[in-house]
């Protein structure tokens, strides 16, 4: 482990370990998470969903649950008095599918109901006769390209088609790899269940919502366009969040919740189960991606051409976007300006797909790092060697026409990775549960064949395409204490901890106070994105500046000294001219300063019909390492060790990218080997964690990394976001590790044990 | 312990909670709403083992929790039945869920039921007005069923101590806390010169691979230490393998589980004979 200690840093400034201010709490369990919020006199709420895939909804009779003492309220399309429909993009998904529509996948809400207890919910559900009319769900996504299905919704079937052409198109490479390759259908599998409580305004004209989510000011802006209400009549307070991972982009249960609050006159709250919660939210795209590289003999890229088709399915909350990163990002962290990609986005009627963590970038980068070892092969290169001689750098033109213009280590991610020990070979008296199989005892060491594979990516960060995705801060001083507000959806990133980081490091001050978050500050734009560090990060950094700015100034005046000569070392005002230092502690008691910043980034272009365009803000690099150990006989596998060197711009909290590091791969290790939401018919097979596995302690590798920093000119605090990339290339390189240890092309992930060894 | 008895036999639509890893998730997953729930946990009688060193055997009460099988002086009497408790879910469930449990559910993948079946264990089972006992492979009748009539509850099980080894294997696709894919208990009776192997989740019943252990007996001496070749060994895994007839779900497909129960009982059997 390699992490910087950040022990010459002020403890809890910027660079130190600082606690958590939520740390203790989630430790000990006594963190209020929102399925754990309460209210007097509440009602519970729970959401019918279609059982069926694609069904008319033919009629809905909820007179025999309206008998049911203790259920106070049914509501259903009709019900809903503002627009009918949400979605962060194109607004196309019903609130409540409505009697003569369709419902377009299993699970698709129809009502909503009120009672007293949840068990009076479930009855209540459970006496609503709904009748459908089956139709032939849509489940190939081919068939909305070659127009063989039938529209599944006035919108069409199509999210978006994007085509990039770009440099020479003629060119045929000496050496050429091609491969056709799939992503499973991943899912966030977020511990904290979606939960809200609403609370109608007495009078019934405004609600306030507490609500785990990732963005309280898109939520809100939907949540009202629904309900009717004008958008400071919708006041949003974030809940306890149990992580997020893309999951709580999109609608839930936002609206249903306010709806039976204020139908109701009383608060509600409403707590999925772990089956409805894979139900309730998008996943992360399966893709089908078919590419060919073309290459000279020394294996320089020349060429790639590319086919991407994505399943958004029912409904299509971020799927062009998602679609727009994975064909943007087709070449990889490798220089190359000519190529072909064709990319869709399509409606069927699978499980609706949106953000998870990597947003199309993980689809894209499982296809161009197989095909690099491909190109090793062909080459007669080492995997690492035919990286290197590919590397992006700074000032290269992208195949959307972009200049590289962010710190660009792509060598250095390999080489100090590449430096990284390997770990010893497997001794044959290892501990049994530490071979491939685990608490089952299936191998002995003997058994066992050990593989190592390469994985490189590139992950842009912020939004794209034009979207001013701002952030806005506010800081105080008041009665001698400084307070930070904004709207920042902290889901477990530690979004808490390096505000209050940034605040101690420009005001020199220890103690700082975090106001509550919510919607009673500008909007902060999404936790996600790899974003909040650098945007609402540069917004803290920029309201705590504006804030020091006018201190010094006062404290100038006040003082007789000269401004220009102030600065902030440590916890004192330090005077350059005299060297007399005043503790900040000591004059802040004397002022009121108020500052609210709005931090943008730099604008971005959309593409145009060539996939040609500045459409993303920034990027960030990281090479990944696997060493797996791998059960030919029964196809199991076990994860040793993943080397890692990640670029960061700067390490702002050491603990904390450790943390964001190790848990991206182990999430990505997920999608390598066995996380995967199986549909089958439109109909999802394995709504539990019985069967969604996720990776136990046995799973998960010894990570070694290596944090490089090189900081970012363009990014406020030199740092750039380092949730997403740790789980973009760990993925290929797993499965480059287990094609390495058994010869075999495994062209889809996760790789089932089947595919390994029959 | 009469009047758990009393109220099984008063109560014949009521559910035994023995642990409740399974009935819970039952009632909160999928809404069932038994009207009479009975524990037996509370039972200690029910809660004990006993090593009976006169007729070499174990009796082991039904809500005995997988916890106390995994280790200690049972894990030292009975090897295989602490690997297969080792496999059951996570330290929770293990310390929760119970033999009689494993039992009363009867699923093919149930973890512990392929250690009865290669055992050849008795089923105690009581009722208000007599008692019986089962043998394990007459005990389990299909895919969650057992034989069990209302008013019965199992007591205990008993084992036979055999000389020899012993040993089981799961296949699942995570490394811990996994639902069985495909799993195999191999026991060696050193004595009487047999080898047992029973398999799970790969039929609606747990197999024993009867013919394969009857080949193999005429393969191999198997009195006392035995060696085997590997070519036998892959058939004997193969023939096992053959008597199974495994389905395709969400979890794998047929083709895999019967190649993996034919992997497990080839490394057993070699594990056995080393």
């Amino acid at each position: 482990m390699s992490v910087v200690t950040g022990s010459s840093t002020r403890f809890g400034a910027l660079g130190s370990n600082a606690n958590r201010p939520d740390g203790n709490a989630k430790v000990q369990g006594g963190f209020a998470f929102s399925s754990d919020m309460w209210a007097e006199n509440m009602l519970w709420g729970a959401t019918m969903r279609s059982p069926h895939p694609h069904a008319r909804l033919l009629s809905i009779d909820a007179s025999e649950a309206w008998k049911i003492p203790g259920v106070e309220c049914v509501v259903t399309a009709d019900d809903v008095p503002g627009l009918p429909n949400y979605g962060l993009i194109m607004q196309d998904q019903p609130v409540f599918a409505r009697v003569g529509d369709t419902v377009r996948y299993l699970g698709e809400p129809i009502l909503a109901v009120a009672a007293d207890h949840p068990e009076t919910c479930r009855r209540a559900l459970a006496a609503i006769k709904v009748r459908y009319e089956v139709l032939e769900p849509v489940t190939d996504p081919e068939r909305c390209i070659d127009g063989s299905a039938p529209p599944l919704h006035p919108d069409g079937n199509v999210f978006r088609h994007q085509r990039i052409v770009s440099g020479d198109q003629t060119i045929i490479g000496e050496i050429q790899v091609e491969g056709t390759y799939e992503i499973g259908m991943q899912d966030q599998a977020f511990l904290g269940l979606e939960a809200a409580l609403a609370v109608p305004d007495t009078g019934g004209d405004g609600v306030e919502l507490y609500i785990a989510t990732q963005w309280l000011h898109e939520d809100r802006k939907q949540i009202a366009a629904c309900l009717g209400l004008p958008e400071e009549k919708v006041r949003l307070v974030l809940g306890g969040v149990g992580g997020a991972f893309g999951a709580r982009e999109d609608i839930s249960l936002q609206v249903h919740t306010c709806l039976l609050a204020l139908r109701t006159g009383r608060p509600v709250r409403i707590s999925y189960s772990r089956e409805e919660s894979f139900f309730g939210h998008v996943h992360r795209h399966p893709a089908t991606i078919w590419m060919r590289h073309h290459a000279d003999a020394q294996g320089r890229i020349l060429r790639i051409e590319s086919r991407m088709v994505f399943d958004g399915g029912a409904y299509c909350s971020t799927s062009p976007a998602v679609l727009i990163n994975a064909i943007t990002h087709t070449q990889g962290p490798y220089k190359c300006e000519n190529a072909t990609v064709d990319g869709w986005a399509l409606r069927t009627n699978n499980p609706p797909c949106g953000a998870m963590r990597g947003f199309g970038v993980v689809q894209a980068c499982f296809a161009h790092e197989s095909q690099m070892d491909k190109l090793a092969a062909a080459t007669g290169l080492s995997p690492v060697e035919v990286r290197l001689r590919n590397a992006m750098e700074t000032g290269d033109r992208l195949i959307t026409g972009q200049i590289m213009d962010s710190v660009a280590p792509v060598e250095r991610c390999i080489r100090e990775t590449d430096a990284i020990p390997l770990p010893p070979p497997m001794p044959m008296d290892a501990n049994e549960l530490l071979v491939p199989g685990g608490t089952g005892l299936t191998a002995l060491p003997s058994n066992i064949r050990r593989g190592v594979g390469w994985g490189v990516s590139i992950k842009n960060l912020m939004y794209s395409e034009g979207f001013d995705d701002f952030s806005t801060a506010r800081c105080r001083i008041s009665n001698g204490a400084v307070h930070v507000k904004f709207a920042t959806a902290e889901v477990g990133q530690g979004f808490v901890m390096l505000a209050q980081q940034i605040a101690r490091s420009v005001l020199g001050v220890d103690d700082v106070y975090l106001d509550p978050i919510d919607t009673q500050v500008g909007s902060a734009g999404s936790t996600s994105a790899s974003r909040q560090t650098w945007m609402s990060g540069g917004a803290v950094d920029a309201a705590c500046r504006a804030v020091r700015d006018e201190l010094l100034d006062r404290v100038a005046t006040a003082r007789g000294l000269v401004r220009q000569e102030l600065r902030i070392d440590g916890t004192d005002i330090v005077d350059a001219l005299t060297g007399t230092r005043i503790a900040v502690a000591e004059v802040i008691g004397d002022h009121e300063i108020d500052h609210t910043v709005e931090y943008h980034h730099p604008a971005t272009e959309d593409l145009d019909e060539n996939g040609q365009g500045n459409c993303h803000v920034a990027f960030a690099f990281v090479a990944h390492r696997a060493v797996v150990d791998v059960d030919p006989d029964l196809g199991l596998v076990k994860v040793v060790q993943i080397a890692t060197a990640q670029d960061v711009g700067r390490v702002l909290n050491p603990l904390s990218v450790q943390g964001q590091v190790e848990g991206g791969i182990a999430q990505g290790l997920g999608l390598a080997v066995m996380e995967e939401i199986i549909v089958t018919d439109g109909k999802v097979r394995n709504p539990s964690f019985t069967d969604y596995l996720l990776p136990t302690f046995l799973d998960a590798p010894t990570v070694d990394m290596v944090l490089i920093e090189e900081p970012e000119p363009k990014s406020p605090l030199g740092a750039k976001g380092v949730g997403e990339p740790p789980c973009v290339s760990v993925t290929p390189a797993i499965a480059n590790a287990i094609r390495n240890a058994i010869g075999r092309e495994l062209p889809r992930v996760p790789v089932r044990p089947y595919d390994i060894c029959l | 312990m009469d009047h758990l008895l009393e109220l099984l036999a008063d109560h014949d639509d009521a559910s035994v909670l023995a642990g409740g890893t399974d009935l819970m998730v039952e009632v909160n997953l999928h809404g069932r709403r038994p009207g009479t729930v009975i524990p037996v946990g509370g039972l200690e009688e029910m809660r004990e083992w006993n090593h009976r060193p006169r007729s070499n055997s174990v009796t082991i009460g039904a809500a005995l929790p997988y916890s106390d099988m995994e280790r200690g002086p049972l894990a030292e009497l009975l090897p295989a039945l602490a690997q297969a408790a080792r496999t059951v879910g996570s330290p929770q469930i293990r310390a929760a869920g119970t033999i009689g449990g494993n039992l009363g559910t009867c699923s093919p993948a149930g973890d512990i039921l392929p250690v009865l079946a290669a055992l050849d264990a008795t089923i105690h089972v009581l009722h208000r007005d007599h008692s019986r006992d089962i043998r394990f492979a007459d005990f389990m009748t299909g895919v969650k069923r057992n034989c069990l009539t209302p008013g019965e509850v199992v007591h205990s099980v008993t084992v036979p101590l055999t000389r020899g080894w012993q040993g089981y294997a799961k296949v699942g696709t995570r490394n811990a806390m996994v639902i069985s894919t495909a799993s195999a208990c191999l026991v060696h009776d050193a004595e009487e010169g047999h080898v047992a192997l029973a398999l799970g989740a790969v039929a609606p019943t747990i197999v024993r691979a009867v013919k394969a252990e009857a080949w193999l007996s005429r393969q191999v001496d198997l009195r006392g230490t035995f060696r085997v070749s590997p070519e036998t060994a892959h058939e004997f895994g193969l023939r096992a393998a053959s008597e199974t007839s495994p389905i395709t779900d969400h979890r794998s497909t047929a083709e895999y589980r019967r190649h993996a129960v034919s992997v497990l009982a080839r490394r057993l059997l070699e594990r056995s004979a080393s």
